[in-house]
This record gives structure tokens, sequence and C-alpha cells, in this order.
């Protein structure tokens, strides 16, 4: 039984698995029933200042995108930050803590952008004893209009200033958290380091509309007629956190940067992916508020098997691992040949594959009269698309041709590693040494 | 209830009367939208699927399924009536097992196929609730054309003629349209008078005189509607029963079993109707299994279906023969009837085993007597009425490929001639096809 304790800049919980400052974060009676069913830590929902709280809007919060069989595929949100009183907050998280003294408990907030502001609820927080604060720079709506949130988050200059305040004004671990509204997520996260964060959490949600009403002409969700952008989230989002978490992994500036990953995670496997890309723990939400706290048992029992089976004995010998290979399109190898493969026994001749093969790629696949499906390998480029819409598993392979092999398609042998800095057909090519 | 299934010899009322209403009820009811949402949400949309190559009319099954999945059912049963106008009944009597669903990779994925026919049910049914009928004719062609039987291959050809602007004489020998689908199938597979609801909403599309009552020969000569149409189409099935060949098989209690269902379709109180204690059905097709299921949902205690071969000779379904096996009929293969014995009313019907020999099926020399007091044959409907002029192929009309006769400027087609198994919707599928075959032909070249 593989070790699954982390130490997270200092805040050590009994699993990497913690509950996102969101919904089911928002109260002491979500947080003990979340730590009794065995998560890891909490990220506590959002705190804003002292004065009277935040109002939400009294229609639908929440929108969505299903695929088949209805399965929650992505979800949106236009909850703010909040809105009970912060010193209801306050007690309850004073008193959580003390009775979970092993679980993890960080405290989101976010407040107005001034130096005054931080300092006041920096002193409220580290009364609870809470183990840190992650700084929500990242909400996408409602509170970005008021110059918070993702508004910050936008600024790399104001992560900067607003990091370096917390550090200043407080002992704490600060986590700064990130906001995927941005062209380039190395700048925020390098703006959080030098203002001496001690990690980042990513992604938060992304904006977005999830539909439509064509009767009302109305986005959803909806609230009398309107709707606002709102933050998506989810299983959908999981491939643009996945991307934005690598990309500060393996930057120089932030590479020794802690990753709270964040973004989609459902199963244990998509938090051993976060992990393999350099994420220290990860914070989940979506599928807590889709299928309740119990899957934290499918989460961690499956992480503690993958490690088992790899012979991994603590959640670090698995962070990163993945990092060094997540390169620059122009280092890809293109001496790498594959072709598909298609087994004839799981085959249930469905020809989905013929059918994007021949609409989309080389038409590298042939169908006989009694519906069997063949590779091309004259003409396959392994572009993968035909594994993409089998609808069964491993039915469809790559398999990569041995060194010194002949190409069918262009009837060269499979050669040494050799990438596009040196191939004739770029003008910028530099001479192979 | 004055009776029980207890209660000797034959004698109605022999179960509650809300029983009756119970067991005769639709089969499986019809998805409600979450279920067919589920159920559509399975489909794969296959490249030339196999589906749409199993279904004698041809369906674009995948893209009525996405069309249910996009939401739209009223869209997904056009894209069924452009190809079946019956898809509404075909959905409901299809063996499915053996063709579209049979077909569908998830079957040989998970051995549980798309519910193709459940889900083309909930299609059709969807538009026909509108009672809107969705095609319009084309501009009259000033073309009169006879069709003679108003089953599912004359109703499936004078929808497509009248679609075309033809104007239709449909001639029927019965009190109601429908043929097989009004008169010759399980209630409960058309219950709520279906089969009635879908022939008019067909006619709504206008251009189709109904000629009820007309019998073909006895009213009039195919000579006669060819002098008086441009064009003549014959769906007039299977009119005549094969005969046992035996003794007393007339004895009071043996009846065909086609005249059973019929008399079964047309009671409105099933409970005035009688059934026998011990029934015995002799044929392997899904004309007997109809009737056995239904003597057994009237309430008979002991219903027996003997076929002489072997069941995988037999003509119904793994799915009939399941649902007859369920429904509690006792079904005895590999034994031919060899006699009836009666003492004025009907008593036993004896049988021999039997095995296939070098000239056919032999008896083994065993027998064995089952008791009976209602017998219904259900061996084989043959050709009856049919003009002599037309060629023979067989047992039935002889007709090429796309329905024509030997006679010019006569088509045919349905259960009258071979090819289909005597499915429905082949007969649909002729019946269209033959429409579309006198559209070229009195249209010349490039209609």
């Amino acid at each position: 039984m593989a070790n699954l304790t982390t130490n997270f800049i200092g805040i050590k919980s009994p699993n990497p698995y913690w509950l996102a400052s969101a919904p089911p974060t928002d109260k002491e009676y979500n947080v003990v029933r979340a730590y009794k069913a065995g998560w890891g830590g909490v990220v506590w929902k959002t705190l804003g200042s002292e004065g009277p709280p935040v109002v939400n809007v009294n229609g639908s919060r929440y929108g969505a995108v299903w695929g088949a069989d209805r399965r929650l595929l992505g979800l949106n949100n236009i909850e703010l930050i909040t809105d009970r009183p912060l010193e209801v907050n306050l007690r309850e998280i004073k008193q959580v803590k003390r009775d979970w003294p092993d679980r993890a408990l960080v405290v989101s907030l976010m407040v107005p952008c001034d130096e005054e502001s931080w300092k006041a609820i920096l002193k409220h927080v580290e009364d609870t004893e809470a183990d840190g604060v992650e700084l929500n720079f990242g909400c996408p709506h409602g509170m970005s209009e008021r110059g918070m949130g993702a508004a910050v988050g936008q600024v790399p200059e104001y992560i900067e200033m607003v990091t370096r305040w917390v550090k200043q004004h407080s002992r704490m671990p600060c986590i700064v958290k990130l906001t995927p509204n941005i062209a380039d997520i190395r700048k925020p996260a390098e703006a959080a380091k030098r203002g001496g964060a001690d990690a980042v959490s990513l992604i938060n949600t992304i904006n977005s509309i999830t539909s439509v009403n064509l009767d009302t002409f109305s986005p959803e969700p909806m609230i009398d007629g309107k709707g606002a952008h709102g933050g998506y989230c989810g299983p959908a989002v999981k491939p643009i956190a996945l991307n934005m978490v690598a990309e500060i992994a393996r930057s120089a500036e932030t590479r020794d940067l802690p990753i709270s990953g964040i973004g989609g995670v459902t199963t244990w496997r998509d938090a051993a992916e976060f992990l393999a890309l350099g994420a220290g723990n990860v914070q989940v939400c979506t599928a807590a508020m889709t299928y309740g706290f119990g899957i934290i048992k499918e989460l961690t029992a499956g992480l503690s098997q993958y490690m088992d089976d790899k012979g991994f004995t603590s959640v670090d010998q698995l962070v990163g691992r993945a990092v060094p290979n997540v390169t620059d399109w122009q280092y890809l190898n293109l001496n790498y040949v594959a072709k598909a493969k298609i087994n004839q026994d799981l085959c249930i001749s469905c020809g989905r594959c013929y059918a994007a093969c021949e609409d989309t790629s080389h038409q590298a696949i042939s169908m006989s009269p009694d519906r069997k499906f063949e590779v091309i390998d004259a003409e396959c480029v392994a572009c993968n698309l035909c594994v993409n819409v089998c609808p069964v598993q491993d039915c469809i392979t790559m398999e990569a041709l041995p060194k010194g092999a002949t190409d069918l398609r262009t009837g060269e042998k499979v050669g040494d590693y050799a990438n596009w800095t040196t191939h004739p057909n770029n003008p910028m090519a530099k001479a192979a040494e | 209830m004055s009776n029980s299934p207890t209660t000797p010899g034959i004698a109605a009322a022999r179960l509650h009367p809300e029983d009756y209403a119970r067991h005769f009820d639709d089969l499986y009811p019809n998805y409600d939208p979450h279920e067919a949402m589920v159920a559509a949400d399975r489909c794969y949309f296959c490249y030339d699927a196999p589906c749409i190559t199993a279904c004698p009319t041809e369906i674009d099954i995948p893209l009525f399924i996405r069309q249910i999945q996009a939401g739209q059912p009223e869209a997904a049963a056009k894209t069924i009536f452009d190809q079946n106008i019956l898809g509404g009944m075909c959905a409901r009597v299809c063996p499915t097992e053996t063709l579209c669903e049979g077909a569908c990779v998830r079957e040989a994925a998970e051995g549980k196929p798309v519910e193709i026919g459940r889900l083309q049910r909930y299609a059709t049914e969807t538009l026909l609730a509108r009672n809107a009928h969705p095609y319009t004719r084309a501009a009259p062609t000033g073309k009169h054309v006879a069709v003679v039987g108003a089953g599912p291959a004359g109703l499936s050809c004078a929808h497509r003629l009248a679609l075309r602007g033809h104007d239709v004489t449909l001639y029927d020998a019965h009190e109601k349209p429908g043929g097989l689908n009004e008169y010759g199938i399980a209630a409960y597979k058309a219950a709520h008078d279906f089969a009635a609801a879908e022939v008019a909403w067909l006619l709504q599309i206008g251009g189709i005189t109904l000629k009820q009552g007309w019998r073909l020969g006895a009213d009039g000569t195919l000579a006669d509607l060819q002098a008086s149409h441009d064009a003549v189409f014959l769906g007039i099935g299977l009119a005549g029963v094969n005969a046992l060949g035996l003794a007393q098989e007339d004895a009071p209690g043996a009846r065909d079993a086609v005249d059973f269902i019929a008399e079964l379709r047309q009671t409105d109180d099933l409970s005035t109707l009688p059934i026998g204690r011990h029934v015995v059905v002799i044929g392997g097709g899904m004309t007997a299994v109809d009737a056995a299921v239904q003597s057994r949902l009237l309430g008979a205690e002991h219903v027996t279906m003997v076929y002489r071969r072997g069941r995988e000779d037999m003509g119904a379904s793994d799915y009939e023969l399941n649902h007859a096996a369920n429904e509690g009929v006792k079904i005895i293969t590999n034994a031919m009837p060899v006699a009836v014995h009666a003492n004025g009313a009907l008593r036993e019907v004896e049988f021999a085993y039997t095995h296939p020999g070098e000239t056919g099926l032999e008896p083994t020399g065993e027998t064995f007597r089952l008791k009976a007091d209602q017998v219904f044959k259900a061996i084989g409907q043959t050709l009856q009425g049919a003009p002599e002029s037309l060629a023979r192929a067989g047992r039935k009309l002889a007709v090429d490929a796309e329905g024509r006769t030997s006679l010019p400027g006569v088509w045919a087609g349905g259960d009258c001639t071979g090819g289909g198994e005597d499915l429905t919707v082949t007969a649909v599928a002729q019946g269209r096809n033959a429409a579309e075959s006198i559209h070229e032909t009195l249209m010349g070249a490039g209609a």
C-alpha cells in the first residue's frame, strides 16, 4: 500500500486530494463531511472583506455540457465568493482546524486590491490557525467586474504586488491561484514567484457560455432572460489545465515553483496525470459536486494501486515524471514512424475509422464488402484519428516501425532522431553538425 | 368471471375483466423521452451502417437516431417515413432481431443492440400523435392507378403513387383497410387500434379513393381494372390456407389460425371470445405464435404449439418463440399431425415424431396424443383468387425486381409475390418500389 501522504509547501495531508475552493467548501457542515469521507484537505471557499457579504443571484448558478447518457462533461458557474458573514466563516474554520489537525485547511481569499484590505483579512485568518492561504486571482465572473479575482490575475504586476503584501503581512504559506483566461500562463506564474508566492494553483475556471436557449434566445445559465459568462470547469477543461500546469513545470523561470493542479480531476488517473506533469497535489471540485464526496475512496485507492503497480512508495516519486517529456513541436522526432493497426478480433465493424480516414485524413483504411476494415500502410500517416473515433478501446493501436524498416508510404527507411530544426525544408534550419 | 382457465371445453370469460385489458395492451409501452434519449445515445452512427443494409426498406437508421439525439423525433419520423410509410407498424411487428438489430454493431460488441425498433416507434408515434401528414402531393399527373389490396403492400404503393401526383383507387375486399395489420397480427402488437389510426393518417395525403368490400374476380376482373386505369398493382396477399389433409380436420373446434386471429382482432370485448381449456396450434411461423400466445392470454390452461421440423426451421424468430414460452406456451418440435380424433366435438390430435429422411420428413414410429378442445391450423397460406393470366413463380405471382408481373401494365407485391419471407416490411418495400416503377413507366424516361 503506497504512502499517499503529501507535504505541499509545508502543509501536510494524508493524501494529495484537496477539495478546491468552491461551493462544497463553503461551510463547516460540508467540510467536516468531506474530511469524514477521507479528503486530504480543503481550500475553504473564498472569503471577502469584513462588512456586508456579497449576494448571489437567486436563479440558476450553474450551466452544463453533457456527453452520452447525460454524463456531465463541463460545468459552468456564476456563483460569487462566500455569501456568508466573514465572522461565521472564520469561527467555523477555527473549529474545523482544531477538530481535524491532520487534514490540510487552506483559506481562499479575495479582497480589494489595496494593502490595508489584505493586511486586515490576513490577521483574521492567522487567528484561525489555518495552514495557509490561497489568493483567488482567478474567478472570471462577477468579482472581476469589481477589480478582483481574474481582474488581478490577468495583470502580472498586480499579482506580484498583492503576493508581496501577503508575504509581508503573514507568515502563512501562500498559494496564488491563477486564471486560465490569459494568453501565456507562465507570465502570471512568474509574477507570483517574484512576489514571493510559495506555490501556484491552477487552473481556475474558464470564461464560458454553456448554451443558448433557442426559444428565449438567452444564454445559459439564464437569469430573467439574460445571461452572463460563467466559469467553466469539469472533465472538459482537463486538457487545458494539464497544458498550463506543464508549461509552468517546464519553464526555466518557474520550474521550482510548487503547483497545486486543478481542472477536471474526476478519477485517480486524472490526478496521476497532473502529478506526473509536475503538480505536487491536486484540487477537485466538479467531480465532488457531481458525484458527492464518496468519490474520494476511488481516488485514493486508485492512486495507491497505481503507485504499487509502478513501485512508487511516495507521491513525490510520481510528481514531475512526465515533465521532461513535454517539449516543443520543433524537437519532435520526425523520423519516428508509426502505422495504425486494427485488431480484427476486437473490431465490431462500425466503420467509424473508415469514415474518419476517408473524410478527414489520408484515405488509408480499406473497407471490404463484408465490412472488414484494414489499414493501408502505404497511405497511413499515423495521425491517430481512427484510434480517437473507434468506440472499442485498444481495437486500433499505433505501432512504431523499428529503425531500419521501410515506411511504405515514403519508401524511406526509418532513421535516427532528427527534428525540424535541421530539416531541409526548414528555411531556418541549421546545418547538422 | 363466470369461468376459469380450468373450465372444461370451449368457454368465454375465463379471466377477470381487467385481465383482458392488461393481457392485450402493448407488449412494450412506447419509450418516454428520457428512455428514448438513453437508448439513442448508444448509436455509433456507423459508416454505411449494417442496420440500413439489413432493413428491407433501407431506412437511414443512424440518421433518424441522431435526429432523436438532437431532440427532433418528428424529423426522425420523417426520415423513417421517407423510406417506409408504415414505419409505425413495422416498428411494432418487424422481427428486428433478425433485421436491423441483428446487424447492429453493438450486438457484435456487447450482445445488446441499439433498440432500433423501439426508437423507431418513439419517433413515428411522436409524429403520428400530431395527426399532421408530413407529405404533400406532386402536381396531378392525370394518371389513375388501381391498387388491389389495402394491406401493407397496397397502402405503401398507393401512398407513393399519390405522392407522385397520381390518382389511386384502393380496392379491398374487407370491411376495414389495413390487411394483415388490421386482421392478421397479435392484438398486443397493434394495441389501441393502431392499424386503423395508421391507415387514416396515411390516407391524409389525399388522392386515394378507398373502395371497400370489393373482391377481385367477384366484383371485377383484372381486365376490367386495366381498361379503366392506367396501371394496376396487386397486393392481394395470400387468401387461402393450407389444409392438414386429415379426416375430421374440420370438426367443431378446429379452424384456421388466421380466422381465429382475425376474429380476435375485431372483437371489442374479448371476454366474450370463447377459447378452449386445451388448445393445440399446428405450425411454426409467426401466425402460429400469435394464435398460441393469444390463446393463453384469453385464459386457455394448456396451449401447445407443434411443429413438424426442428426449432431452427421454424418461421417464428427466437424472440417470438421465447415470448411464447414466457407466456406459457409449450413448444413441441419434430412432430407432425397424423389424426384428428373427434367425437362430435374435437377431443385429441395425434402426432407422430419425425426425423429428416432421404425423401423428406419421415415418421419415427413413435406417436403421442394431445388433448384438444380447439385446434388452430397455421401451416401456411396460399395464393387464392389471383388472375390466371398472370405467370407464377412457384406458388406465388412471378414478378421482376421492380414488381412487374408477366402482364404489361400490371405490377404486384407483398405476400402474393415471392422473396419476402412474408414480412410486413418487405411488403412495404415492394409496394413502394412498384409505385416508383409504375411512375416511371407512366411518365416516361426522366420521370
